[in-house]
């Protein structure tokens, strides 16, 4: 039998130059999402080093009592305001000192530190001290007020906390109830009505929300708690609006959390005699809970980093206070307000905020990763 | 013969108790539901009630008493515009536009704003509400009598065409949002320009080439850990990346394509940019989760024919993709367009009277606009920003409703 | 050149799924222009040693082969070799029907056209449908999609898509599988007359399938060491294996009393 037989194949490798080309460069796509994060926490991390460095002098009201030489370096000072410290650099004029010890107005001075030449002072010129932010003060202060010296982020802090404390509080009830009826109760006619009102409620833009707290949620609280108590720019307004901000993600997420879990377990307990509230209580409910923690957390996350809300209706001027209708400036509401001004590089304010945006960032990355954990192993359950 | 007593409590009794704490707990499901409807509704409202409502203007001369041969002032052509400004503002002041922009250049619409403005020059002195329009119509009476004897009462509707199309102004009654519009329409168009194609790349790669090594799983947790950085730190790596450390490109000086108002990296590009990076993750895993419902029976049969991978993703994976892609896509850019922070953070400028000529101009966009105007303790200033609301939700919902058709005609089965 | 005997031989062929091995010691000689009929028992590894034929199983990340697979006399796995250019050369129909969502007209002319085809496109296409016998049933809606052909026309769609390229072998894995049997049957004629053309190797479950088109067949069962490895039991002239088999446990398959 005469069958044709085929010619053998050039099976060899082609060089295809593009498609290297292609994959090289879409490689590069994925890999930019890591300059992004390397250039999120390579920048905040610069800036706030910048501002744990940044070397500010305050008055220190300490009038030199007598002209001083330029070799002196016993000399007397005033004794009103704050001690001083020795170990502390001063400053009189462009010359900076070392303080060495300290006998009432008697100081000891190290003349010409920090590369400054030692000159002679007037009588009457006054000291400046050496301002620093530290990490322990910044961490542990109450106050921020950067150009005083004092560099707490507590107040800020407190009232970011509070408010996005308020706004969980409202949207976790809600979120998660009408997660419920939707996944558990809601005909499929209700639930097409009820997502895309959710879906749009997601999709109001934060400046609009900040704008309705301001307009509406704010005049509403002074009208029921009494003008005097609540002030006009308030952090319980700024929570309550986020917390119906976050809300539409609270309920969708906690929904599909909640459909998840398989039928079968849902018929076990009708099969028991379990009332359709039995069931989505004590059986769906737990199954789903990591992932509605994981909702909740995310949903955190969210509200800490909102700014417009806050930025608009909770006030501008850190204060620290535990009171919610008092106006209190948050971390994001500040980043903002002090650059929305005119922001020199390089200034103390400049720098200021980025501690506080690293500040921000830790937070916020600390809650996604605990969120996506808790969501992995959710899944490892069920699929 | 005896039974053994149940052990159960009177089962009808108990079955009923939990029937009614059934019924009671649904009716509080349903009401927690509501109240989210509930919030929607109030928050449009709250917004409309700020959009229209009774005003009391007085104005500095009758706009009537500026017709030419009985034709109203605002059917004028420029020519006659001109005159009439001409005649009804200083020399000096005349020599001033014409420094600031040369009549030639000028349209019909600019010089009628400037005759609006300079001329007929309207005051808003207070102004209502919506609600208190219909509901306290005396009391706005009395008010207007005692208080502003010469103003007239006018029932104005803040979201007029004019406010669409005219300039920012520091007046309240002739402001409008072109500049803001124009400016959120470019940087949106930049932002999707370079975010749309690094996106949808990045997850080409994620799902069609990656195999499972530490790089790609760092990359892919790495994304979903970027969707959740607060907006405000995204502005904060703009105004050190983009603002700062390449002003020089930003700002188009190296390219010699400078704007003089400008000279900075605060420009369209920069804000642009930085939007971009931030819808980033989301269009990568909307674009991820698309390209992963292609089936995997197309990829074997374009395999199977000896395609290359690149051939079976680009006419295979990603046209079956597409549609997918594009719906998050448009979900990102109404993302974008609602952006505020960190707009503020990279310097949005707080006040343009100018169009945006291009990638290295001032910018400010919509919301920018409207945290302005809502910031602003004169009321008249809340009722533009109810407006500039209004018309941004309107973007964001065609945007949406055209991401809806586009996913409901795309459900194709394979 | 064609101076091989055969068109696949395989020494030694063992593929792993990660460290399970889902076969082994596979030793087979496949003739030219013959139809051979792989069968045996679900998950004894028949689709994998079929899609080791065109290197598929490289699609999927945790796989590797060892051995060896001559095709033509050529090692495919040798290190110089292309996959595409096995794939254009050993073709593939499925056993779900997967056209592309595109014309009927697309579905055939595309690979042809990424394969470096340079004639006349529209002769192609009339030339493939005939060639698998759809030309007749599709000639005036060229332009409809693949998608909206019944399943046996679609299945005959992915015949005519692979013969577009002009390969030498085709690899059917249960192409029957998800149709009736009038279309079933017009596949199996099909089958029959692509012989002439083709080297055509086909998994089945049909055991009258594979004794009524197939010329040779092979058969695969799970090892009875109970590491449920794959082995090539039985391989031989298709009478001879379903009359006369030579061991017990084909036998007992063939017959139904397997297992
Ligand atoms: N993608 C995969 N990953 C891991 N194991 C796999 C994979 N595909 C197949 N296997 C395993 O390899 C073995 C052989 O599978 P294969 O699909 O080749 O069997 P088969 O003989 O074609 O079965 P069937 O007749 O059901 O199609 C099975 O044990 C199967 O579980
Ligand atoms: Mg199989």
């Amino acid at each position: 039998m005469a069958i044709p037989t085929p010619p053998v194949a050039p099976l060899r490798r082609r060089t295809r130059i593009h498609e290297v080309i292609i994959q090289g460069l879409l490689f590069l796509c994925g890999l930019i999402s890591i300059f992004v994060t390397t250039g999120i926490i390579y920048e905040l991390s610069k800036e706030a080093y910048l501002f744990f460095g940044y070397q500010q002098w305050l008055p220190a009201h300490k009038p030199l009592v007598a002209d001083i030489a330029p070799e002196q370096t016993l000399f007397e000072v005033g004794t009103q305001g704050p001690a001083l410290e020795v170990g502390s650099h001063y400053r009189i004029g462009d010359e900076i000192m070392l303080l060495e010890a300290v006998d009432g107005a008697l100081v000891q001075m190290q003349r010409g530190a920090q590369q400054t030449e030692p000159i002679a002072h007037r009588a009457g010129l006054t000291l400046s001290r050496e301002v620093n932010p530290n990490l322990l003060e910044f961490l542990t202060g109450t106050a921020w007020e950067p150009h005083n010296g004092r560099f707490g982020i507590l107040p800020l802090l407190n009232s970011t906390l509070i408010v996005s404390s308020i706004a969980i509080l409202v949207a976790l009830p809600l979120g998660l109830a009408t997660a419920i009826y939707l996944s558990e109760y809601a005909t499929p006619t209700a639930r097409s009505r009820l997502k895309p009102i959710l879906e749009i409620l997601a999709g109001v833009p934060t400046v609009v929300y900040g704008f309705f707290a301001l307009t509406f949620m704010t005049p509403l609280l002074r009208a029921i708690f009494g003008s005097g108590v609540v002030e006009i720019y308030n952090m319980a307004s700024a929570g309550i609006v986020v917390g119906i901000l976050i809300l539409p993600f609270v309920s969708t997420v906690s929904e599909d959390a909640l459909s998840a879990v398989p039928r079968s377990l849902r018929e076990a307990a009708y099969g028991l005699g379990a009332t359709r509230l039995e069931t989505a209580i004590q059986i769906v409910l737990p199954a789903a809970f990591s992932g509605i923690a994981a909702a909740v957390i995310l949903a955190a996350s969210r509200a800490i980093g909102e700014t417009m809300v806050v930025a608009i209706a909770a006030g501008a001027g850190p204060n620290f206070t535990f009171n919610p209708f008092k106006a209190a400036e948050t971390m994001t509401g500040h980043i903002a307000r002090i650059s929305g001004g005119d922001l020199s590089y390089d200034s103390l304010d400049y720098n200021s905020i980025f501690a506080v945006g690293l500040m921000l960032f830790l937070m916020t990355l600390v809650l996604n990763i605990i969120s996506q954990r808790i969501v992995r192993r959710f899944r490892e359950v069920y699929e | 013969m005896s039974q053994a007593p149940s052990k159960f409590a009177d089962a009808s009794l108990q079955v009923n108790r939990r029937h009614v704490s059934g019924k009671l707990w649904l009716t509080i499901f349903q009401v927690a539901t509501l109240i989210g409807v509930v919030a929607l509704t109030v928050l449009l409202l709250t917004i409309l009630n700020d959009s229209f409502g009774y005003v009391a203007v007085e104005n500095k001369v009758d706009p009537d008493s500026l017709a030419v041969n009985g034709i109203p002032l605002d059917a004028q052509d420029k020519e006659t515009l001109m005159q009439t400004l001409r005649a009804n503002i200083s020399a000096g002041l005349y020599a001033r536009f014409e420094r600031d922009q040369p009549f030639a250049e000028r349209d019909a619409a600019n010089v009628y704003a400037l005759i609006q403005e300079f001329v007929i020059s309207p005051r808003i002195l207070e102004s209502w509400t919506l609600y208190d329009s219909l509901f306290i119509r005396e009391q706005i009476s009395e008010t207007l009598e005692r208080d502003f004897p010469n103003a007239e009462l006018q029932f104005r509707n803040w979201l007029s065409w004019n406010f669409v199309r005219a300039q920012q102004s520091s007046y309240p009654e002739i402001a409008g949002v072109r500049t803001a519009i124009l400016g959120s329409l470019w940087t949106i168009g930049i932002a999707i320009a370079f975010s749309l194609p690094v996106g949808v790349g990045a997850a080409v790669y994620l799902q069609e080439y990656a195999q499972d090594n530490q790089i790609n799983r760092i990359i892919q947790t790495n994304i979903n850990n970027l969707a959740g950085v607060p907006s405000i730190i995204y502005g904060m790596l703009g105004l050190a990346i983009f603002v700062r450390a390449f002003g020089l490109f930003t700002s188009g000086i190296a390219f010699g394509a400078v704007d003089p108002a400008t000279a900075n990296g605060r420009t369209i590009l920069s804000a642009g940019l930085t939007l971009g990076l931030l819808v980033l993750p989301l269009i990568i895993i909307n674009a991820q989760e698309a390209i992963k419902a292609v089936p995997n029976s197309l990829r074997e049969a374009s395999f199977g024919l000896g395609a290359t991978r690149w051939e079976t993703i680009w006419a295979h994976v990603l046209p079956n993709a597409l549609p997918g892609i594009l719906t998050g896509s448009i979900l990102a850019v109404s993302r974008a367009i609602g952006e505020t922070a960190p707009l503020i953070v990279i310097g949005a400028s707080t006040f343009i009277q100018v169009d945006p000529s291009g990638p290295f101009s001032k910018f400010t966009t919509l919301p920018i606009q409207i945290f302005q105007w809502t910031t602003r303790p004169q009321g008249a200033y809340h009722h533009l920003a109810a407006a500039a609301s209004l018309v941004l939700l309107v973007m964001l919902l065609t945007l949406n409703a055209t991401a809806i058709l586009l996913r409901n005609r795309s459900r194709r089965s394979y | 050149m064609q101076n091989s005997t055969y068109a696949i031989e395989t020494k030694d062929l063992a593929i792993f799924y990660g460290a399970f091995q889902a076969v082994g010691n596979v030793n087979l000689e496949i003739e030219h222009h013959k139809i051979t009929a792989i069968i045996g028992p679900s998950g004894c590894g028949k689709s994998t040693v079929l899609r080791a034929f065109n290197r598929m199983n490289e699609l999927i990340p945790s796989v590797s082969t060892k051995g060896v697979v001559l095709f033509n006399g050529h090692n495919i796995y040798e290190r110089d070799v292309d996959p595409v250019e096995v794939r254009r050369h050993v073709g593939m129909v499925f056993q779900k029907p997967n056209p592309f969502p595109k014309s009927i007209y697309e579905n055939i002319a595309w690979g042809a056209r990424i394969n470096g085809y340079t004639g006349n496109m529209d002769e192609l296409v009339e030339s493939a449908l005939r060639g698998a016998a759809l030309w007749d049933e599709v000639h005036d809606k060229l332009d409809q999609s693949g998608t909206s052909l019944s399943g046996g026309q679609q299945q005959r769609l992915c015949i005519a898509r692979a013969i577009a390229v002009k390969p030498d072998i085709i690899l059917m894995d249960e192409p029957c599988s998800a149709l009736d049997p009038i279309a079933t049957l017009r596949i199996e004629e099909l089958m029959y007359d692509l012989a002439r053309e083709y080297t055509i190797i086909i998994v089945t479950h049909n055991m009258q399938q594979a004794a009524r088109v197939s010329d040779y067949t092979a058969f695969f069962s799970l090892s009875e060491d109970g590491k449920r490895t794959g082995q090539l039991m039985e391989y031989g002239d298709t009478k001879t294996i379903f009359t006369n088999p030579g061991r017990k446990i084909t036998e007992d398959y063939i017959t139904g009393r397997f297992g």
